[in-house]
């Protein structure tokens, strides 16, 4: 190895290298003295002429947002183009004058004096802001003859998104709303920003939000010279834009308005899905509301209505809500139990109308018990007992294993909002949910007697209705799961080129099919000769079902609804189905708040939903309240 | 009797002990412009002026608090100090928080930090430290050490992606194995096979760093997205002329057509206002503080010293260079800010630091001559 060390020459080199960087310091700064010259000096009448006289705007030319369809064509979000009136605030004698004096041609409100100042502080001088919005034929008339009154002030064509359908749906597809802030650290962090200069909307909730960016399309620019004042001289380059791709759901519109007529002004939810792939058919949640309110900014009152309303038609009960199953949950306790062993469909229970524990008595719906019970009795009758037992035989960790693989108490991943954190997961009782639940540890131990109502779908058990669907799907399907979806194709708006979603299996929960064959005739035997039996009577096809019954009032744990208990101490009515029975196309869960029994209002709804999804039939209105089902169920469930 | 004049006196010396008056006086000239034009390019919107004289606050108590360490104790923070950053840059790697597909945060839970800057001080002083420790017996293989010791956070930063700061932290190393008397024969040898391996890197940039790099030979290709911003700051420059459009009155700047202009292209509102003449002026005060700088790194005391001063005063250099020249279309858009001008309290606080050290240095080996 080579000796580079010099002790005696050390500083002085050091000195030398230093002195090295001093020149090229000075080199480097000389180059750029040199650039400024070139810049400032040499070139400068060129950069002047090109700053001061001729200065290059890019105007973004947003493109047109996709459309949204049913699986049918139905369109459900569009676009359409309405006459605005538009200021460029560097072209007009007077801001506040021009106005003043506009409002004296064309109505113009504080509201959208309100709204114009906003716009006026985000925008660019050369940009023009719209002052009113869907002027009528009669105001564009009235203000192009006196339109010389008003330079700087010009009618232009804007496209607007609306909802041909309205309330119906507004759940699943969303709406569209001015950017915010919040919207604009989404749109930085997908690196998205320059992509939308020019948009002013971008979907705020379910699919508009989902799938913004598909929706979205490319922004397209034209560069303009603008003079010293900010005014367009003429137009040197245009770039289309792209239009945003189109949505074609799995969602059937007949269907879901049908479903959400069959509700009247219940609240509730439906969610039906296609076991087969996923896609779902309708994902209802009522009340709803009308989406076209929140395109053109909404106004303060309606707001305040919307969410002032006591029954909450903002919250998407469907994916939001958390509710105790009730007796919809058995068939999958029953399922649990076959598949682990710790039941046979033979064997049966003595039912003497209640089940001790400790020194605790639950209670069965039926006075008196119903006799000897083996499984199929169990679904059929809706026997509480049974159930009792059998989530003692089990425990709370067993059961919890099992409805996980079920899906119920997370998230299923459902193509709506931005990401997942718009969904509910509800609640999964288990020892370690107890534990992370509750702060005191007197709190976070779970009792043996916690169990026992676990298994009738009571204590804390919350799902969503997506869930209670998703789980009935599964059944349906001999076990394979599919993600719950909306959208089954992407359509590109240019080439017409469709991307299919595919339907992802989540997963094969590897179910025995004489053990899924056990369940599914028990459910038959439900609406044949059990608490369903009134709702199906005279179906021409064959289906199996759950009624489910859910106590409010001893709702524990679970955050949803304790408002509404005070108000209306009613249970809230579930009912779960597939059909038709031996080859199901349709999978649905439906929840009725403060319905009574399940049989009585949530029953008759799922009637509605299948006799026109499998066999096209009208119905006449709202679902009627079965009021004889409720001595039925008192003697059944 | 209790002398207050006295006792008064004494704790202003007390105060003033360690500053560097020279290097203190060029940068608060250069902070002066800076925070004229902060202000001219925030007088429509944003008002920052105010907020950025509070940085400058803050960013010169951390330049008093570090200009009364000794050198010495320095020292012993190069090692802990190179460590811990090099944690913090794996930790990024690991669980930083990605902004515009680029990790380069590091969350707290109250703010977020991004641990490349402090490599940008833990750097030079790691291998100032090193060439202090094997200067007697400096051997062929104590530059291969070094090598690795830049190279390592070099491609860890590198991969957040964050390309520009991994250049300026191996700069920063780079510049002490320099001036430690890296034998001109490797330089030599290194620039032949850099020029080869060009080829090679490109491959390994990420999509957005070479349209940056294409956008830079033809910035027209891309006028909506990066090449705008060169294409108007040139055109802020260019129009700014000999003299100026004069203080707010600047088009480009006031029209909106400068994209982050109290930050990193702070200098085009500066050149469009001032002209050639206030870019003459603000060249002159960045030579007279890397001048003062080289005169602090010549006259150190110690090889840790001076390598460190020599460093530290070659990075303002770097800063300043290639911001200008971005801002003036010479080199591609790396988002640096210029230095005591830009607005923002980090990059501040970084160049404090530095100055502090540079102080330190100074002032600790005058006290030790008396």
């Amino acid at each position: 190895m080579s000796e580079f060390h010099n002790p005696d020459g050390e500083l002085p080199r050091f000195r030398f290298r230093l002195g090295f960087t001093i020149a090229l310091v000075l080199i480097c700064f000389a180059i750029l003295f040199g650039r400024f010259v070139w810049l400032q000096v040499i070139n400068h009448d060129f950069y002047r002429t090109r700053a001061e006289d001729n200065r290059i705007a890019l105007i973004p030319i947003v493109p047109n947002r996709g459309v949204i369809t049913d699986r049918n064509g139905v369109v459900l979000a569009r676009n359409y183009s309405a006459f605005t009136l538009e200021i460029t605030p560097s072209q007009t004698a007077g801001l506040e004058a021009t106005i003043d004096a506009l409002s004296e041609v064309v109505e113009i409100q504080p509201k959208d004096r309100k709204r114009f100042k906003r716009l006026l502080d985000e925008a660019k001088n050369f940009e023009s802001i719209p002052i009113r919005t869907r002027l009528t034929d009669t105001e564009v008339a009235t203000f192009a003859a006196q339109r010389y009154r008003f330079p700087g002030v010009e009618v232009k064509a804007r496209l607007f998104r609306q909802y041909p359908l309205g309330h119906i749906a507004s759940h699943a597809i969303g709406y569209i709303g001015r950017i915010t802030e919040r919207d604009l650290k989404w749109i930085e962090e997908s690196e998205r920003q320059a992509n939308y200069k020019g948009t002013d909307h971008v979907g705020k909730t379910a699919l508009e939000q989902h799938y913004e960016f598909e929706l979205h399309g490319e922004t397209g620019y034209e560069e303009v010279e603008i003079d010293a004042g900010g005014r367009a001289v003429r137009s040197l380059k245009r770039i289309p834009p792209v239009s945003g791709n189109n949505l074609q759901l799995t969602l059937d519109a007949k269907l879901q308005e049908i479903t959400e007529k069959a509700f009247g002004d219940r609240k509730g939810s439906v969610v039906a899905i296609e076991p087969e792939t996923g896609g779902i058919l309708a994902l209802v949640s009522t009340p709803t509301y009308d989406p076209n309110m929140f395109v053109d900014g909404i106004t303060p009152e309606n707001w305040k209505e919307l969410n002032e309303n006591p029954s909450k038609p903002m919250v998407n009960r469907a994916i939001n809500g958390a509710y105790p199953p009730g007796s919809t949950f058995k068939p999958f306790m029953a399922l649990a139990a076959l598949e682990m062993g710790k039941r046979t469909p033979g064997q049966s229970i003595s039912d003497p109308g209640y089940f001790n524990f400790g020194n605790h008595r639950f209670r069965d719906d039926k006075k008196g018990g119903h006799g000897t019970v083996d499984m199929y009795k169990s679904i059929v009758h809706s026997c509480d007992t049974y159930y009792y037992v059998l989530a003692n035989d089990m425990g709370i960790d067993n059961i919890s294993k099992f409805m996980a693989q079920l899906g119920f108490g997370q998230r299923t991943g459902v193509d709506l909002g931005k990401d997942d954190s718009g969904e509910s997961k509800g609640v999964l009782p288990s020892q370690e949910w107890k534990k992370k639940r509750f702060k005191k540890p007197e709190q976070q131990k779970w009792y043996a007697g916690e169990t026992i109502s676990i298994g009738i779908g009571q204590g804390y058990n919350a799902y969503t209705p997506i869930q209670l669907a998703q789980a009935t799907a599964v059944v349906a399907n001999n076990g394979v799961m599919f993600r719950p979806h909306l959208v089954r194709h992407i359509v590109d708006a240019k080439t017409g080129e469709k991307r299919l979603i595919e339907p992802e299996p989540l997963r094969d929960l590897n179910l025995k099919p004489q053990n899924v064959d056990v369940i599914r005739r028990a459910m038959i035997g439900v609406n044949k000769e059990g608490t369903g039996t009134r709702a199906f009577a005279g179906a021409p096809y064959e289906t199996a079902g759950k009624t489910g019954t859910a106590q409010v009032y001893s709702l524990k744990g679970a955050e949803y609804k304790v408002h509404l208990v005070k108000k209306e101490l009613r249970d809230h009515a579930l009912f779960i189905a597939y059909a038709p029975a031996e080859k199901p196309k349709i999978a649905l869960a439906v929840l009725v708040e403060n319905g009574g029994f399940g049989a009585q209002s949530a029953a008759p709804i799922a009637r509605m939903v299948l006799d026109y999804y499998l066999l096209g039939k009208m119905p006449a209105g709202a679902a009627n309240e079965d009021a004889e089902a409720i001595e039925a169920d008192d003697q059944a469930e | 009797m209790i002398d207050v004049a006295g006792t008064l006196r004494r704790w202003w010396l007390n105060t003033i002990k360690h500053i560097d008056f020279p290097l203190l006086l060029i940068t608060m000239a250069i902070m002066a412009i800076g925070l004229a034009t902060v202000n001219s390019a925030t007088i429509d919107s944003s008002h920052r002026m105010l907020a950025q004289a509070g940085n400058m606050g803050l960013a010169m108590t951390v330049m008093w608090l570090v200009a009364r360490i000794p050198p010495q104790k320095l020292m012993n923070f190069a090692v802990p100090l190179y460590v811990f950053g090099l944690l913090l840059i794996i930790a990024v790697l690991l669980f930083g928080i990605s902004v515009n597909g680029a990790r380069r945060w590091l969350s707290l839970g109250f703010t977020r930090i991004q641990p490349s800057e402090i490599m940008k001080i833990a750097m030079p002083m790691m291998l100032a430290w090193y060439f202090h420790k094997f200067e007697a017996t400096l051997k062929l293989r104590h530059y291969l050490g070094s090598a690795l010791l830049v190279l390592l956070p070099f491609i860890i930063i590198a991969k957040q992606p964050d390309l520009g700061t991994a250049l300026l932290v191996g700069a920063a190393g780079f510049y002490v194995i320099f001036l430690a008397g890296l034998p001109w024969k490797i330089i030599i040898g290194l620039v032949a096979a850099a020029g080869a391996a060009a080829p090679l890197l490109w491959g390994m940039l990420h999509d957005y760093q070479r349209k940056r790099i294409l956008t830079l030979i033809d910035p027209t290709t891309d006028p909506l997205g990066s090449g705008y911003h060169i294409i108007q700051s040139t055109i802020a420059i260019g129009s700014g002329g000999p003299l100026g459009k004069g203080y707010l009155n600047g088009t480009q700047t006031h029209l909106e057509f400068i994209p982050e202009k109290h930050t990193d292209f702070i200098f085009a509102v500066y050149s469009e206002e001032w002209g050639l003449l206030g870019n003459g002026v603000l060249l002159f005060l960045y030579t007279l503080l890397i001048g003062r700088g080289m005169m602090i790194s010549a006259a150190a005391a110690t090889p840790f010293a001076r390598l460190l001063a020599g460093a530290i005063t070659l990075g303002f250099f770097t800063y300043a260079f290639i911001n200008m020249g971005m801002v003036s279309g010479i080199l591609p858009v790396v988002g640096v800010p210029l230095p005591f001008m830009s607005y923002g309290g980090t990059a501040l606080v970084t160049l404090f630091l530095g100055i502090g050290i540079l102080m330190s240095i100074e002032t600790h080996r005058r006290m030790m001559k008396t």
